[in-house]
């Protein structure tokens, strides 16, 4: 790992430019190095090739891990990427962006002892990178059923089920409200995570298939209707995610200085010059998950001078895991627990700090202020079926579709997915199988 | 430390290591150098006939088989007997012997099959004051189709006429390589000794291919789109190196016979096991050809402790104590029982022992238990094969337990190893006989 650049004596409030170009290009550098050749070899000759292997259970798309690590050991990448696309066509990002510490890597047998677990997420990112990269071809399309299935977002989920229904020979349009494709892989991970336009280039792949149409900048509920689309598609999925950022519900939270943080790294994401994201010197980011994570620690590698990260519970709750708090802490970003925010303290309108009391509990707690001329908000995204205009016909859970096992919706016709479904761990790769599992369900009930 | 002067058909050296007969000793710049690491003795590489020198490949002339991580498991080459002049390597012969008289230096010999050539050689040989002489009847590969190396090795009776020729002509020590790409090593060693041979050498090298580029398709190592066999060596040919020096070290027509062993030895505990199974010596070159002459110190140390902890007073006293636990089949003993058994506490539940046992052997092994992930051994099936406990990635998590006095629930039988049951006394055996 490189040390990092940080900005020194900057100037006060949210300012670009406070590390020119270069040196954000050199913080923004790859997360994890990928793996060469034979450094893969033998990283795959470590898997034991385990019976009914704990890794694959733990995969939300059940990849055949022990499998394709033995065709990377056995010179065989492209082989294996075709068994980890088979089972999860988004098998790029999520190599890149899945925790796998608590998913196939937590689970791998070699954590027991004083061994380390093998590094399967480097491994599939190996193979999936190098099949990507020869343009390789997997799939091919069924004959073709003459149905066609309106997705309605064209995130993990929604391009997944996409795949899957193409494969099967069905026609299937996606309507994505944004100018790109890829949904949070290329408005939501952090850029460390994605470089090089993925997201983009792993889109491209999927698409290739042919049978898939993507018409951007069309909105449910705005700029087409759920009835029209029911009427024109013979079934439809919905993987629309999930809208705006929650509220603390504290004073001072619509200041200038405070941002969500999702829309932090959307800007990141999106923009052709790192140093031109505007940035505090002193940031508090609120909330435990990886969102939470993700801006910190961008924040940081952007040249904010102290970032910390304000939890209102212990290590432990946090849906960060503690590799990412690790990798957090590593890269300069202080971690407070048991801390709640109470107040945006505000100077001229703008955020200079936030007041915490210490005990997420009790109201008579110590209470303290970390200077802040930026604040980010991390503490999850709401719903926004009601943009869908027919929030009428679901049945839904805190705004959230309740699913079948199938992942359809309780509105016949109507299959979904992703973060907009309930009971969902937010994670890409759930996404992927929400799709996967939803286009096998449609494919079946258009075929009776 | 543990003495480990060793005095091989009268050839003294300081330890048991020496470095065969192969490119680590083609010089005297090597051999100097493999000496001040502290090699016990040398085998010089093998000296031709004088005359035009023999000419090597300009391709590549060694091929590996890697396991994980690129290290070496197998070794091939296609080099011939050295391609310097015979006159030179007297010359470097003599001076080495003169400047590390405490050292053993061999010099390993291959010329025509004709009683003047050999003549000739021997004498200059002599005049070098080198400490013995090894015939090399065992190269696989270039010399053996010029009808030297192994062409002599397969034939009992030239390896029989040579060794002969060599002691009537020289006074010094005969040590006969002998080459393992024959049915029975028996036979060249018993030729060797009623040659009149003081010692024999095993194993040369094992015809090979190593490996077929897929890309080319043509083999490797690869000369201008051809290549040829080898000769095989390395860590992968030392069960077989195992095999056939305590098959002589067993064979009552080789009684006595000293054995200077050969074959993938690449530390002490390979040595030991050599010298375990009969042999005076070891000789060792890949392993010093994979990493330098530096290993010989582990050897030193390593073989040292080990008889200081098994109270061997000398290298001599440890040779050949492990002939008498090697029998033929029909001679085991058939009411010895095991089962493997699992420790649970270690097992780390990757389920290759049930996997194996489940596919290929005899579903002995549960890969659940109430619906948990857990591996328990079925002794109703058990035969106690061992499979699973070679897969096991941990270390004493798998073993196997003797049953003493017990049923075999296998068999419903009563187990009872101090009883011996050889197979020539079994009650299924037609051709069984009281005296076993």
């Amino acid at each position: 790992m490189e040390l990092i650049t940080t900005a020194h004596n900057g100037p006060s409030g949210v300012a670009a430019e406070r590390l020119n170009e270069a040196e954000c290009q050199s913080n923004f550098c790859e997360m994890h190095a990928p793996l060469e050749g034979n450094a893969a070899r033998v990283e795959a000759e470590r898997c034991y090739f385990c019976f009914d292997a704990p890794c694959t259970e733990a995969c939300p798309t059940g990849i055949d891990i022990p499998g394709f690590i033995r065709m990377i050991a056995s010179g065989n990448a492209v082989g294996a990427a075709g068994l980890i696309l088979e089972e999860n066509i988004m098998g790029g990002t999520c190599a890149r962006a899945c925790p796998v510490e608590t998913l196939c890597e937590g689970v791998c047998v070699r954590n027991h002892g004083d061994d380390r677990p093998v590094t399967i997420g480097l491994l599939q990112r190996f193979a999936v990178d190098d099949a990507l990269e020869q343009g390789t071809r997997f799939f091919s399309r069924n004959e073709q059923t003459g149905k066609s299935i309106g997705v309605v977002g064209a995130g993990p989920a929604g391009l997944s089920c996409a795949h899957r229904l193409s494969v099967l020979g069905h026609d299937v349009v996606v309507y994505e409200a944004r100018p790109k494709s890829g949904g949070l892989n290329e408005y939501g991970l952090a850029a460390y995570k994605m470089l090089n336009g993925f997201a983009q280039r792993e889109t491209e792949f999927i698409t290739s298939l042919g049978g898939i149409e993507i018409v951007h900048d069309t909105i449910l509920g705005k700029d087409v209707s759920l009835e029209e689309l029911q009427e024109c598609h013979d079934a439809l999925f919905l993987g629309i995610g999930l809208g705006g950022g929650n509220r603390l519900g504290i004073p001072g939270e619509d200041a200038e200085g405070v941002a969500d943080a999702v829309a932090f790294i959307d800007d990141l994401r999106q923009t052709d010059k790192l140093s031109s994201v505007p940035v505090g010197r002193q940031v508090v980011v609120i909330g435990g998950g990886m969102t939470a994570i993700d801006a910190a620690v961008q924040a940081r590698l952007l040249g904010a001078e102290e970032v910390t990260i304000a939890y209102r519970r212990g290590t432990d709750a946090m849906k960060a895991s503690i590799v990412e708090q690790e990798f957090a802490k590593i890269r300069g970003v202080s971690i407070r627990y048991w801390v709640q925010p109470s107040a945006v303290r505000l100077e001229e309108g703008r955020a200079v700090a936030v007041e915490f009391q210490v005990g997420a509990d009790s109201a008579d707690g110590e209470k303290f202020a970390i200077p802040a001329d930026m604040v980010l908000k991390a503490i999850g995204q709401g719903p926004h079926l009601e943009r869908a205009g027919s929030v009428g016909p679901f049945e839904q859970v805190d705004g959230r579709l309740v699913v079948d096992e199938n992942r359809q919706t309780s509105c016949p016709g109507i299959w979904a997915g992703g973060d907009c479904i309930a009971g969902g761990d937010d994670l890409t790769v759930s996404a992927v199988q929400d799709g996967k599992v939803a286009a096998n369900n449609i494919h079946q009930a258009l075929s009776l | 430390m543990s003495d480990l002067k060793t005095n091989f058909v009268g050839i003294e050296s300081p330890n048991p290591f020496w470095l065969a007969s192969a490119p680590p000793t083609d010089k005297a710049y090597n051999v100097n150098r493999a000496f001040e690491a502290g090699w016990g003795g040398v085998v010089w590489k093998t000296l031709g006939e004088a005359g035009p020198p023999i000419v090597n490949v300009s391709g590549p002339r060694y091929e590996v088989l890697h396991g994980n991580d690129r290290s070496v498991i197998g070794f091939n080459n296609i080099e011939l007997i050295t391609d310097r002049p015979l006159g030179l390597n007297l010359q470097e012969i003599k001076q080495i012997k003169k400047d590390w008289p405490d050292r053993a230096l061999v010099v390993s010999l291959m010329v025509p099959c004709q009683e003047a050539a050999w003549k000739s050689i021997l004498s200059q040989v002599e005049d070098t004051g080198a400490d013995g002489l090894e015939l090399n009847f065992g190269c696989p590969h270039g010399m053996s189709e010029r009808g030297m190396g192994a062409a002599v090795g397969q034939v009992p009776d030239y390896v029989e006429m040579v060794a002969a020729w060599c002691k009537e002509y020289s006074r010094l020590p005969v040590i006969v390589k002998l080459t393992p790409n024959v049915t029975n090593i028996r036979q060249p060693a018993r030729a060797a000794r009623k040659g009149g041979a003081d010692a024999v050498s095993l194993i040369n090298t094992i015809n090979s291919v190593m490996s077929v580029d897929l890309d080319s398709l043509s083999i490797n190592p690869t000369i201008d789109a051809m290549g040829t066999h080898g000769g095989y060596c390395g860590p992968a040919v030392k069960p077989i190196a195992l095999h056939m020096v305590s098959d002589l070290a067993r064979d009552p027509e080789c009684e006595g016979l000293p054995i200077s062993a050969i074959g993938g030895i690449s530390n002490w505990r390979d040595a030991a096991e050599f010298l375990l199974l009969g042999a005076g010596n070891v000789q060792v070159c890949t392993a010093a050809m994979t990493h330098g002459f530096k290993i010989v110190d582990d050897m030193i140390v390593g073989l040292s402790r080990f008889m200081k902890g098994k109270s061997f007073a000398s290298v001599s006293d440890m040779v050949g104590r492990a002939v008498p636990s090697l029998t033929d089949w029909q001679h085991l003993n058939l009411n010895y029982t095991v089962k493997a058994q699992i420790d649970q506490d270690l097992c780390i539940k990757c389920g290759r022992c049930h996997i194996v046992c489940e596919d290929t052997s005899h579903q002995a092994i549960y890969a659940r238990h109430n619906g948990e992930r857990r591996y328990e051994v079925n002794e109703e099936e058990c035969v106690g094969c061992n499979l699973c406990v070679t897969v096991c990635p941990v270390e004493n998590c798998l073993t196997l337990r003797k049953l003493e006095n017990e049923v075999d629930v296998r068999t419903g039988q009563m187990v009872s190893p101090a009883e011996k049951l050889q197979w020539t006394r079994h009650p299924n055996n037609p051709m069984a006989n009281a005296d076993g």
